[in-house]
């Protein structure tokens, strides 16, 4: 199995996205550099958290227009799986490869802390390690991490069983006080139609370890990794 | 061309013999450019001239120190063919005029200083004062300073692990901003910035040069009075998102072969670069000034010159690599120009528009910099306050007691910073902020970097030899309590106005203190920064000399812990003597009628004794949880233990004379309290090395409770400890 990583000139989390990813795929991914529009055949493209180009415009507004984004929406669109985190979500928002928007925090700061929240679905090739309704503890770390969309787009959303994330509580219940950034439906990551692309703000890559509080995120890795050799 | 007046160079901050030295130096009347360039030179803030002949008096050395204090920053060996190179530099003046543009520059700075020298940073602390809580500056001051800080770090990708937050009246009109990075070097492989080979490129690359931050080193230089407001535009403006570039370009260049000579242009920007450069490469260096990227137009030789734009870089290649270099920074967008060549003059020579506009022998700019020994006045000493005479001031249950300095802001939970700072980010982050130190782990391996920042400017005040040795001996503790081997510190020097004999005498004070300390400790200074005239309308603060330290954790696979109750049952027991000193204690500082007394004396043989103790019980995995005890004393310490446990307390007092609420509160130092599963082994271990260690309570249930006393609720602590400043804050 085959990844790549897009790297931006603010991307910071791709060291993060690599050291997670190596331990559940066999070769390296390819660290795949932002103005290269040659993007190798893959079969897992992910887009990691950071600044892509410093995001004093609109996070993820400038990134959405480089040289390689063009190509990972055609991969996108053959079938190939997209994972976005975090700046990575924020980007696949801004090209449209995932519905809606992420706006400030309604707290107006920077939030860096582990939340809980539950897996909405798991008939995706990402959550399909986790069960329907498992609560998990992962950090987010985020400026503008407040989902929003349009009830249309919402309906859309949960008629379809696209919300694979939402922020809960410590018991599992989904309501206002366990909602960090003000996410319309506490919705912390999204799927796209064909379920192949997903957004999310929290970060699985910075619970994929033991020694630094907590193994969630590596089922993510683990599940599409074994996804993705195993269809 | 402007006319040199002696108001002119008084407006350049230098004295009438300072100005007679320059005329000498020059063997003839500066232009407005030269006058400038010695401006920035001989200011406080470049030429350390009040504080150098006390600096001196610093252990700087150990077998495993790379580099000491001179360069950018310090540099010790971690083994491994691996380096940590860090320093901690202030950022006061301009954060007060302008919060979050100058925490922002003040971490953009540092981490500057730290690549320069050829290390990735892994880690940022702050070491932040502000005024009192009810002063009306105070609130927009922190939450600017806090969203710059981590404005900037954020976008770095370079987590803020932790520091220290402290509000005290005496920084009402002088903030501290002190801001520490650590980075990560191959030992064979750092870089320093003296210049050589003759006829080499001297190249420029990062940001273009505009007008900010012109005689921002003069500013910082001075006291302030009513004026602030105006001295705004000496303030830079930071851009992390270039600072990010930077970093990455330099770090790519440096693993080629290509670089003699770096230098990052902070302080009196592209002048102060290019004079060390060459200082220390006993070089010249000639500038054709037209070929600096600029951002504005019309700009003048003496405006480059005294620029702070950040994110520059100034650099020396080898010959044949400029192709090679200007190739990595095209690819990360950055600007790339050779502005110069190393000279055999030993002279700078600066060029613009085909003329020579500036032309001063580099050696005597440097080694005739004024150097001053102030007259001194040591810090008249203060009667110690006995616990009992000190108890007597007091009538509070110790719960209730507890209760109040839990929520209170010198010892509530400082969550609401810390999350705002990305602290996880590079993914390394062991102990999370809050902790006694924090640990991040070197990237790839199972060893780990510990990194604190300590002072306790309420004892400096009142001693402060004592209280110079007291926040070199907390740092070191605080490094031993998550097992870590202390090895070495940065001081950042805070003062008020050095022209006043007690201000110096509290300066030599503090470095008297802090040297016994470090050379006791074996913890040598490598690096540091002086920030004086930290005074508004002749009132000056506290001083402050922030100790940033690193130690070294062999495995954190088995050899560290952390403070929070791990499991019930566990047996509590307390390290090191207690005697219930009172004096400049909390307690009665937030509950009694303000600070009185003196500080705890602080016992040299006894902080190694108890630390090599508790760290070799650490080390060979014999304790659950450790704490340093230190503001607030022991209650405070076990609360916070099971705080962040969420288990419960008994405790109880051992048969003393001391009265209760001195041995729950009393800050008698060297001291740390443990849990365990096997106590009877360690109590044994403690006899044979003449420590103190005393059984004093176990953990379990739901509450923390005191033989005799009364009892409160793990919750209820947690409540008070977790909310004010969040309250604080969010109140209009």
């Amino acid at each position: 199995m085959k990844a790549a990583i897009i790297v931006s000139p603010g991307s910071n989390c791709d060291r993060d996205v690599r050291v997670a990813l190596e331990q559940n795929i066999e070769s390296p991914p390819i660290m795949h550099w932002h103005r290269d529009p040659d993007l190798p055949k893959v079969d897992l493209i992910v887009i990691p958290g950071g600044f892509s180009y410093g995001d004093y415009l609109r996070a993820g507004a400038m990134a959405a227009h480089s040289p390689v984004i063009r190509e990972v929406i055609d991969r996108a669109q053959k079938g190939v799986p997209v994972l976005g985190i975090c700046n990575g979500f924020q980007i696949l928002t801004e090209c449209q490869l995932l519905p809606g928007t992420l706006m400030k925090n309604t707290g107006l700061k920077f939030i860096c802390r582990d939340v809980d929240i539950r897996v909405e679905t798991n008939t995706s090739i990402f959550t399909r390690n986790y069960t329907k309704g498992q609560k998990l503890k992962m950090p987010i770390a985020h400026n503008e991490g407040s989902y929003f969309a349009d009830t249309k787009t919402l309906s859309r959303l949960t008629d379809n069983d696209l919300v694979a994330l939402r922020y809960c509580s410590d018991d599992g219940e989904v309501d206002e006080a366990a909602n960090p950034n003000g996410a319309l439906l506490n919705i912390a990551a999204v799927l796209s139609a064909e379920r192949n692309v997903l957004g999310m703000m929290p970060h699985p890559e910075r619970c994929s370890d033991k020694q630094l509080g907590g193994e969630d995120g590596r089922t993510l890795f683990s599940g599409l990794a074994n996804a993705i050799m195993h269809p | 061309m402007t006319e040199i007046t002696p108001q002119i160079v008084a407006e350049h901050g230098l004295n009438e013999k300072e100005y007679k030295q320059v005329l000498k130096i020059m063997g003839r009347k500066p232009n407005i450019t030269e006058l400038g360039i010695f401006s920035v030179m001989w200011s406080e803030h470049c030429s350390y001239k009040s504080s150098k002949y006390w600096l001196k008096k610093l252990p700087t050395d150990a077998p495993w120190v790379i580099c000491g204090p001179g360069e950018n920053a310090g540099v010790i060996d971690i083994g491994d063919g691996k380096a940590c190179v860090f320093k901690m530099e202030s950022h006061n003046h301009p954060s007060f005029i302008e919060p979050y543009q100058g925490a922002a520059t003040g971490v953009g700075g540092i981490l500057r200083d730290v690549f320069t020298m050829g290390a990735r940073p892994v880690a940022n602390m702050n070491a932040l004062r502000f005024g009192s809580p009810n002063h009306p500056k105070t609130k927009y001051l922190l939450g600017g300073v806090v969203s710059g800080i981590g404005g900037y770090g954020n976008c770095m990708g370079i987590p803020t692990v932790g520091g220290e937050l402290e509000f005290d009246s005496s920084y009402n009109g002088n903030i501290l901003v002190n801001a520490m990075t650590v980075g990560i070097a191959d030992a064979d492989k750092i870089f320093y910035s003296a210049a050589a080979g003759i006829g080499n490129a001297v190249v420029y690359v990062g940001s273009k040069t505009g007008r900010d931050g012109i005689h921002g080193a003069t500013m910082a230089s001075e006291e302030f009075a009513e004026d602030t407001e105006e001295k705004r535009p000496t303030v830079q403006v930071g851009d992390p998102f270039t600072e990010k570039l930077l970093l990455e370009a330099c770090l790519e260049l440096m693993a080629t072969d290509a670089i003699v000579a770096i230098q990052d242009m902070g302080a009196a920007g592209l002048t102060s670069s290019s004079v060390e450069m060459s200082d220390k490469g006993d070089v010249g260096i000639s500038l054709d000034l037209d070929s600096v990227p600029m951002r504005e137009e019309g700009m003048t030789p003496y405006e480059v010159m005294l620029s702070e734009s950040q994110e520059r870089m100034l650099m020396v290649l080898k010959p044949g690599s400029e192709q090679k270099a200007q190739a990595i920074f095209d690819k990360w967008e950055l600007d790339f120009a050779v502005i110069g060549k190393v000279t055999d003059t030993k002279r700078l020579t600066l060029k613009w528009k085909g003329h020579t506009v500036s032309d001063i022998p580099v050696r005597p700019l440097v080694a005739e910099a004024p150097e001053y020994k102030r007259p001194y006045r040591p810090t008249p000493l203060l009667a110690p306050i006995s616990p009992q005479e000190a108890v007597s001031l007091i009538k509070i249950d110790p719960i209730e007691a507890l209760l109040s300095l839990l929520g209170s802001p010198d010892l509530c939970s400082r969550r609401w910073i810390w999350e705002q700072y990305d602290h996880m980010v590079m993914g390394d982050t062991v102990q999370r902020p809050g902790g006694d130190a924090a640990v991040i782990r070197i990237h790839g391996t199972s060893r780990a970097l510990a990194i604190t920042t300590d002072c306790t400017p309420r004892y400096c005040i009142a001693d402060p030899i004592e209280g110079g040795r007291q926040a070199v001996a907390e740092a070191w503790r605080n490094l031993t309590a998550v097992g870590a081997l202390p090895l070495a510190i940065t001081d950042n020097m805070n003062f008020g106005n050095p022209e006043k004999p007690e201000i110096m005498g509290q300066f030599a004070g503090c470095i008297q203190g802090i040297a016994e300390a470090c050379r006791y400790l074996d913890f040598p200074v490598v690096s540091g920064n002086v920030s004086l005239y930290n005074e508004t309308n002749g009132v000056g603060i506290m001083p402050t000399p922030a100790i940033g330290g690193v130690g070294l954790i062999e495995d954190i696979t088995k050899s560290t812990t952390s403070f929070n109750f791990k499991s019930p049952g566990d047996t509590i027991i307390l390290i090191g003597e207690t005697l219930g000193h009172l004096g400049r204690s909390l307690l009665l500082r937030l509950i009694g009628e303000g600070e009185r007394g003196s500080p705890p004396p602080v016992n040299l043989s006894a902080e190694r004794r108890n630390g090599d103790f508790v760290r070799m019980l650490i080390q060979t995995n014999k304790v659950s949880a450790c704490h340093d005890i230190s503001d607030g004393g022991l209650l405070v310490t076990v609360a916070e233990m099971a705080i962040a446990g969420k288990i419960g307390a008994n405790l109880f007092k051992l048969e003393t004379n001391t009265p209760d609420l001195a041995w729950f509160f009393g800050e008698d130092q060297a001291r740390y309290v443990i849990s365990t599963s096997d106590a009877a082994p360690i109590l044994d271990a403690a006899k044979v090395s003449g420590v103190n260690a005393s059984v004093i309570g176990s953990t379990g249930g739901t509450m923390l409770s005191v033989e005799n006393g009364n009892s409160i609720s793990i919750s209820d602590l947690h409540n008070q400890h977790d909310t004010w400043l969040e309250n604080f804050m969010s109140e209009a």
